[in-house]
């Protein structure tokens, strides 16, 4: 496994962290969750990286010509060949011989838990050095806000509208941070945009992974989510806070969790302050909640506690 | 970096890949990927950093890939692929035609057909100094005819390593991500933008015809074979006939057009080495010397004609000659073309001159009646 | 800055002015955001500490720093709110920017 994350270099902080910006002057709605994490990412990992961004918010705010926002080498990938075309880069770097770099993926959360998943399942079956970044805002935002594998249970999308007869989604969000694990993979993280030292330190330890590394950051969208600009980190807290989502990493095949909150802030004041929840019926924030409390119990009998 | 996924016909290729890369034999690295849209993709992001690339596939793979076919030319990566021509389910089956790449004839890929072993050889070389010429930068497909040309045994000639890297030096491009010039690639443009590089492909595919030629004359001076472009005429000085042929059918034409022309038949046969960029004026100058044009098509569009045909006759169109033409659709699913099927091609031609055959498309060898 | 700024973009007139292909300069900026603002953040330097926490939750990395202070780049600042939102020592005012500015609102 990632013995070799061991010797890995100190995480940067907001003093130590570089000053150049690689994700600049982009055309992301205000706000944006997923530009906080993608401008983030890029600044540990530095210019000597090859981005790959399928299509999705990123590609479309960041990749129209003239106007072309990463200052790093950066393509547009197939939607389905994001991990594929990591492993290409990766393969034919190894083949003309360069030296000191970085594969990074930034996929939304369709392009890696729906068309993404069969070629990431590949990268790290071979375990490509490459880094994936699922920057999650829980719908397909770029083409209007539908549901996609990882919209939680009851969310309202433009394909699951909330009316009389269905509230929202269904489906219950796919567990992607075990389904990487269970890949074999040689590192894998949570995160969100609400803990950003956490996100900076998983970041970096991907960067000294010599294998597959795989990092999903929670990152809330003010548009497809009905919530204020000013709001996106705020949520991004809560949503840990309130135990429906958590800070865990996957290494060595071991489950760690970061962060395990004595008491958890409330679900429905969280659920409340976003649009796409304000239809739910009490019934539905109870089961949401039974939801959670299952999944927490699993988590705190078999994972092990360590602050990142 | 060879990337692939398995299909038959198309493994007997990528097995002994394998093989040649775990002996050293051929320094490469080879990605084993679970798709055809992934290999595809990984061709992509190693020839965007200006790594030369393989992949081979057939069929359903061939579909499978649609997506990435168009992306990798709008990309201008010059990746070449070999294709297994198969037939496309439904029903399945895994023989031969010419359906899936013909299919895919405006993905914007340069698109040759092999009639043999050595061609098929020595065309994998030449697409790579076809590919890779800053004037072209447009990804070749080289088509064999499933277990024709996949699955068969031929005496060949096999150039030496070292007279290929001198045909064909490293692969540099500009056109590449690069950690000292950083480029964004692969982008968006919007409607304003968006034609201009439409446009380019398209000069990029023409100016490719010149590039076909002087490269298949390089070569023959280093290896001692040509295959003369787009097209190659076979009898046709003093024909009156001529069919047009695809691929390894050829081979079997020729035989046929020796025969007939024993017997006195005025008949030749002009085999199409690239579908794109097509032989348009090769073929506008061929219907100004004969009187009639027959295209043999492993394939079809149904409802209306085999593909060879519409892009053949268009060209004939074009030269005003107003020959007769006829479209005769054979060999669909594997179905075995044979001379007699050739020699019966021929005599619907001449039926049509006396105009006695009406019928401008005709299935050969169905094997059973039909209500007309 | 260490960050890109707006090059001047000539519309082509001929079709050899296009790069070959879709392959261009990183980080090639020819249009600003400011215009999608209708709040701008103004900071009281006096109250900043330097944490440099909004510089890092910016979405838009338009925050820098400068002198253990924070600045900010309004070309290209769209106005979220974040940074105000996020700062403890409440360094950050949004402040409603006029209608009738010449500066892109």
């Amino acid at each position: 496994m990632s013995e070799c994350i061991a010797g890995r270099a100190k995480a940067p902080n907001a003093l130590t962290i570089t000053d150049k910006e690689f994700f600049y002057g982009h055309k992301a709605c205000a706000g944006c969750g997923g530009s906080v994490a993608v401008r983030l990412i890029m600044k540990v990992l530095g210019e000597r990286t090859f981005t790959v961004v399928p299509a999705g918010c990123i590609s479309a705010v960041g990749f129209m010509y003239p106007q072309l926002c990463f200052t790093n080498n950066a393509l547009i990938s197939t939607f389905a060949g994001t991990a594929s075309m990591m492993s290409g880069i990766a393969a034919g770097a190894k083949a003309l011989g360069l030296k000191d770099f970085q594969v990074l993926g930034i996929a939304g959360d369709g392009g890696t838990a729906d068309i993404g998943l069969q070629a990431l399942s590949g990268a790290i079956d071979r375990r490509d050095k490459v880094i994936f970044v699922c920057y999650d805002n829980e719908a397909y935002m770029n083409t209007g806000i539908q549901k996609s594998g990882l919209t939680p249970l009851g969310a309202k999308t433009t394909t699951t509208p909330a009316g009389r007869n269905i509230r929202g989604s269904r489906t219950r969000k796919k567990n992607m941070f075990e389904i990487v694990a269970a890949n074999g993979i040689d590192y894998a993280a949570t995160a969100s945009v609400g803990y950003i030292p956490d996100f900076l330190n998983k970041i970096n330890k991907a960067k000294f992974v010599d294998g597959t590394s795989y990092i999903h950051v929670f990152a809330p969208c003010p548009t497809g989510w009905g919530t204020p600009t000013y709001c996106t980190i705020d949520l991004g807290k809560d949503v840990v806070d309130c135990g429906l989502w958590y800070l865990a990493e996957y290494e060595n095949g071991e489950f760690v969790l970061n962060k395990n909150p004595k008491e958890f802030t409330s679900v429905k004041d969280y659920l409340s302050r976003q649009g796409r929840f304000r239809h739910l019926k009490d019934e539905d924030i109870e089961q949401i909640i039974r939801d959670r409390d299952r999944k927490w119990e699993i988590i705190r009998k078999s994972w092990k506690t360590k602050k990142n | 970096m060879i990337s692939a996924y398995p299909i038959t016909p198309q493994t007997t290729v990528v097995e002994r890949l394998s093989e040649m890369v775990e002996d050293g034999s051929l320094k490469s690295e080879f990605m084993h990927v679970e798709s055809e849209h992934s290999a595809l993709s990984a061709c992509m992001g190693a020839s965007s950093i200006g790594a030369r690339t393989f992949t081979a596939t057939s069929s359903q793979g061939l579909l499978y890939m649609a997506e990435c076919l168009h992306y990798a030319s709008g990309g201008r990566f010059p990746i070449v692929m070999m294709n297994a021509n198969r037939s496309l389910a439904l029903p399945w089956s895994i023989y031969g035609d010419q359906r899936d790449s013909l299919s895919l004839l405006d993905c914007g890929w340069i698109q040759v057909y092999a009639e043999d072993a050595q061609e098929s050889l020595d065309m994998v070389i030449q697409s790579y100094a076809i590919a890779e010429n800053l004037k072209v930068l447009t990804p070749v497909m080289l088509n064999l005819d499933g277990f024709a040309l996949t699955h068969t045994y031929e005496v060949l000639e096999v150039p030496s390593s070292e007279d290929v890297d001198a045909f064909l030096p490293p692969f540099q491009t500009p056109y590449k991500m690069d950690l000292n010039s950083p480029k964004n690639m692969a982008f968006s443009s919007g409607p304003g933008d968006n034609m201009q590089f439409k446009y380019q492909q398209h000069k990029a595919m023409l100016d490719a015809i010149d590039v076909i030629r002087d490269v298949d004359e390089s070569f023959f001076r280093l290896f001692g074979r040509r295959y003369g472009g787009l097209v190659e005429e076979y009898r046709c000085d003093d024909a009156e006939m001529v069919l047009v042929t695809l691929g390894s059918i050829t081979g079997t034409c020729r035989v046929v057009v020796d025969e007939l022309s024993q017997e006195g038949w005025k008949v030749g046969l002009l085999k199409i080495r690239f579908m794109r960029p097509f032989p348009e004026k090769e073929i506008m100058e061929l219907s100004r010397r004969v009187m009639a044009v027959g295209v043999i098509d492993k394939d079809i569009s149904f409802g209306y004609e085999g593909t060879v045909f519409t892009n053949v006759n268009s060209a004939i169109a074009k030269a005003r000659t107003g020959i007769l033409t006829m479209n005769f659709i054979a060999g669909l699913g594997g179905r075995d073309i044979s001379r007699q099927d050739i020699r019966q091609m021929f005599l619907h031609l001449q039926e049509g001159l006396l105009g006695l055959e009406k019928n401008s498309m005709q299935f050969i060898n169905l094997r059973v009646a039909i209500d007309e | 800055m260490n960050r890109p700024s707006i090059t001047k973009y000539k519309t082509p007139v001929h079709i050899s002015e296009y790069p070959v292909g879709p392959c261009y300069q990183a980080g090639h900026l020819v249009t600003e955001n400011a215009g999608w603002r209708t709040e701008k953040p103004i900071l009281d330097k006096e109250k900043c500490t330097g944490c440099f926490y909004c510089y890092l939750c910016c979405p838009e990395g338009v925050i820098f720093k400068l002198d253990g202070k924070i600045e900010i780049d309004y070309s290209f600042c769209k106005g979220c709110g974040i940074c105000a939102r996020v700062c403890k020592s409440e360094a950050i005012v949004m402040i409603r920017e006029a209608k009738d500015g010449a500066d892109g609102c």
